[in-house]
């Protein structure tokens, strides 16, 4: 098959137009750099628009605040494995990136004298610890909504250029390994193109459909997750995924934890307010990975709720109707129509369902790339950033805080944007030459595509990996399970690289773009199961049966042998560790400890 | 698991392949698990990949699956299969009055144009403050039942005033999100947003048909806006 591929030349090229991809647009906008933004959605179709409960800052809107207090909850919700340099600088920046957000027009709610509205959530304390306190900056139950609106109304503003309904498919890396761009298919033709650019940033979220069950929108396929591990840059942390307590049973939408942050209460099919006993001071707001493995808990323990004892309840019912249509009106509407539940009057079934990745592409807290080299474990890939879920700065750790998502993507996506600047203004160069036979991996690969007979299914197959996912490498992990999960999923792959279509259509081919974004998703799972195998103690959301709670190892965790970050290469399918970052930037490490709530 | 079955005529139309649009007829087992349209047209591209239609959250808040549903705009995440008429197949059309690209998926070029034809983002030229603006609950209360648009294009599209002018007339959904600015208090641009509007079509056009407001997947009410900014246009005038 020959194919032409169009070769545009843009200083900047981002992939992906969610929360990271367009904070790190407007800086390169505002800069006066030519810009690329490529996006396989609409801007505003991008799923930081699911994104309920709030942003993280310490604004001390309702009650006095700090960002060191923030930093203490986020490396302790990170269960020490986060860096610190990086998450003093996202708690440092979180109030700037906020009120730009407002200045830019952000709907935030008000308190009575104004300010923005800042409610409690899960593992966000005063005091290092003591009680909770209102940090989430909220916009009613939508923030992501408003947040994704404001922002791409911004770019609008700044005359971003964007290719929308274009995916991007592998990165362009000579031999030097700096990366020069990117391939990508307009969907509309199916024409492929290539962005060279002297800067790249990968904006392109989590990769959460992995799973069978998630929250996770269908276009959060990894795919900047899957160019940079076929480009030979290793996955940093995959082992770590958060499942997140409230998904609705069977359907899997996500009910925000402002709802438990407003007063929401899970209950057992006693009516027992079960959280109690497993965090006797957060209750229903501790961390995300506790409140998720207590429900499981109470679901195994025979204590669920339903014909089949496989759900909890969450329930609003005590809460004044006002509070509800005035702070949660989007959850109500969820609860009705995925749950058919009016939550005014009855609690909403729920389980834990997947929900984030904490790990992702390796970077610093300038948003650049960072691989082990000659020197360090740490050194910049030239030309290439990340920002947002795709990336790992590494501030989540083990488990992230609720917030601190759409903390991540704005203070990351700036940060991205700004070092991206820096660079290119700090020694304007022409851009380098593309190698020879750059885009020949790619094009076999749409041809393989385009060729294969009696193939596999890429519907079946995606399912057939998800399953293995979900019973594999689920909220609780068993030893036994996980070696059998990392062989099954080597056959996965297997069958991946077999997938065919029957549509062959150049124009907006839907099954072809999904049989590539199994190609991406596939990394991600093999990453997955594998790094989770390896990783032989219990830490965060990675929770396995040979590594229980001891007085040697309090829950289970190792920090002898596993202070340590993993990287894995698609190359070998192999696993490398790299340390902690322990060292914040200006204060004083915050010390290792036992996890409670 | 009790099953059922479901008939459907999907409009089909690939440029690369076809001369003209035609009907598909196609049908598929449904049982208990499946709630929504959505979930039943993944199952329907599983049988044949070659149906094409935007997708992404499946929860009413991004806005991709916008179709003509039994000859009504909706969303298909939002669409209770229980809805439907028994014994009669379900008819899926691409959203109305748009150029259709293939199958189910339209340009929404025209709709977006529009949309930022009104110069959606706050504009207020004062230097930003070191801290938010301040804006009282009540006036931010003004911008509920505005903000939330997912910009699906259900609305616009079920409008005749948009299918006879969608050059000229912004359309409800690029209304709305004018209005949303200009009742929100931190923006300057009030008059100026207005002389944008006063012309014979990008505001005059609306005939309060309503159409808008019936479709509406979030509930929103695009004709009460259009009043609104009509209304100030009047006082404006005095």
């Amino acid at each position: 098959m020959s194919v032409n591929v169009t070769v545009r030349k843009f200083d900047a090229v981002i992939v992906g137009a969610g929360g990271a991809g367009l904070r790190a647009a407007i800086q390169l906008s505002e800069a006066g750099l030519k810009t690329a933004v490529l996006t396989k959605v609409f801007p505003t179709r991008s799923h930081t628009v699911a994104a309920q409960g709030g942003v993280a800052a310490s604004l001390g809107n309702s009650e006095e605040d700090h960002w060191h207090w923030h930093m203490y909850d986020t490396v302790k919700g990170s269960d020490w494995l986060g860096d610190q340099d990086a998450i003093e600088f996202m708690c440092r920046k979180a109030n700037e990136c906020v009120i730009e957000l407002e200045h830019y027009g952000m709907p935030f709610d008000r308190t009575d004298n104004g300010r923005i509205y800042q409610r409690p959530f899960g593992g966000h304390m005063s005091n290092f610890g003591e009680k909770p306190v209102r940090r989430s900056c909220a916009a009613a139950d939508r923030t992501g909504h408003a947040m994704l609106h404001a922002m791409y109304q911004r770019n609008i503003k700044v005359n971003t250029q964007f290719f929308i309904e274009w995916m991007a498919l592998d990165l362009i890396r000579d031999a030097e390994g700096e990366v020069l761009g990117v391939i990508a298919m307009e969907m509309e033709t199916g024409e492929i193109h290539a962005f060279h650019s002297k800067a790249t940033i990968l904006a392109t979220g989590g990769s959460g459909r992995i799973y069978y069950s998630s929250t996770n929108a269908f276009i959060n396929t990894g795919d900047g997750v899957g160019m940079a591990a076929r480009a030979g840059i290793p996955l940093e942390d995959m082992e770590f995924w958060q499942f997140h307590p409230t998904g609705v049973a069977g359907a899997g939408v996500l009910i925000t934890e402002g709802v438990r942050g407003e007063g929401g209460i899970l209950r057992n099919a006693q009516g027992e307010r079960f959280m109690e006993r497993y965090a006797p001071n957060a209750k229903d707001l501790a961390s995300r990975d506790v409140v998720s493995r207590a429900m499981v808990t109470e679901i195994n323990e025979g204590r669920g709720c339903g014909p089949n004892k496989d759900y909890v309840l969450l329930d609003i019912t005590h809460l004044p109707p006002e509070t509800i249509m005035k702070r949660l009106p989007g959850i109500h509407e969820i609860a009705v129509q995925f749950a058919g539940v009016d939550a005014l009057k009855d609690p909403i079934p729920v389980v834990p369902t997947c929900h984030y990745q904490m790990g992702g592409i390796p970077t610093n807290f300038k948003g650049q790339v960072v691989v082990p080299g000659r020197r360090t474990m740490n050194e910049e890939v030239p030309g290439l950033y990340a920002a947002g879920e795709c990336a790992c700065a590494s501030v989540h750790g083990a488990n992230r805080l609720g917030t601190n998502s759409l903390l991540d993507l704005l203070v990351f996506g700036k940060s991205a944007g700004e070092t991206a600047v820096d660079e290119l203004k700090k020694s304007p160069k022409p851009h380098k030459e593309l190698p020879a036979g750059a885009f020949d991996k790619t094009l076999a690969r749409l041809d393989r595509l385009n060729t294969q007979k009696n193939g596999t299914s890429v519907h079946e197959t995606r399912l057939t990996m998800q399953r293995t996912m979900q019973k594999h490498a689920g909220v609780f992990r068993f030893n036994d399970l996980m070696k059998e999960g990392v062989q099954k999923i080597l056959e996965v792959q297997k069958d991946v690289q077999q997938t065919e279509i029957k549509d062959k259509s150049k124009v907006f081919n839907t099954a072809r773009i999904e049989a590539l974004e199994l190609d991406n998703l596939i990394e991600v799972a093999v990453a997955t199961m594998v790094s989770a195998e390896a990783r032989k103690e219990s830490r965060g959301a990675h929770v396995r049966d040979d590594a229980p709670d001891t007085p040697e190892h309090p829950n289970g965790r190792d920090d002898t042998n596993w202070l340590k970050h993993s990287l894995w290469f698609k190359e070998g399918n192999r696993l490398e560790y790299k340390s902690v970052t322990l060292r914040p930037l200006t204060v004083d490490t915050i010390a290792l400890k036992t996890r409670a709530y | 698991m009790t099953t059922r079955t479901l008939q459907f005529k999907i409009y089909r139309y690939d440029p690369d392949q076809d001369q003209k649009p035609y009907m598909q007829d196609i049908e598929i087992e449904v049982d208990a698990t499946d709630r929504k349209l959505l979930d039943v047209m993944v199952k329907l591209k599983a049988k044949d990949d070659s149906i094409a239609f935007r997708r992404s959250c499946r929860e009413g808040v991004c806005g991709s699956d916008a179709l003509n549903i039994n000859g009504r705009n909706g969303l298909a995440c939002l669409t209770d299969i229980n809805s439907f008429p028994e014994g009669k197949p379900i008819m899926l059309r691409p959203l109305p009055g748009l150029p259709v690209i293939r199958d189910l998926i339209v340009d929404m070029t025209q709709f977006f144009k529009q949309y930022h034809s009104i110069k959606p983002y706050l504009i207020n030229n004062d230097p930003p403050p070191e801290r938010e603006r301040l804006q009282s609950p009540e006036d931010r209360e003004e911008l509920n039942g505005l903000y939330e648009c997912i910009l699906c294009a259900c609305c616009s599209t079920s409008c005749p005033s948009f299918w006879w002018n969608p050059d000229k007339f912004v359309g409800p959904a690029g209304l709305l999100a004018a209005y949303r600015f200009i009742a929100d208090t931190r923006d300057q641009a009030t008059n100026e947003r207005l002389d944008n509007l006063e012309d014979p079509y990008r505001l005059f056009r609306c005939h309060t048909i309503m159409n808008c407001v019936d479709v509406c997947p979030k509930g929103l009410n695009p004709t009460k806006a259009i009043g609104k900014i009509k209304d100030m246009m009047v006082k404006r005038a005095i």
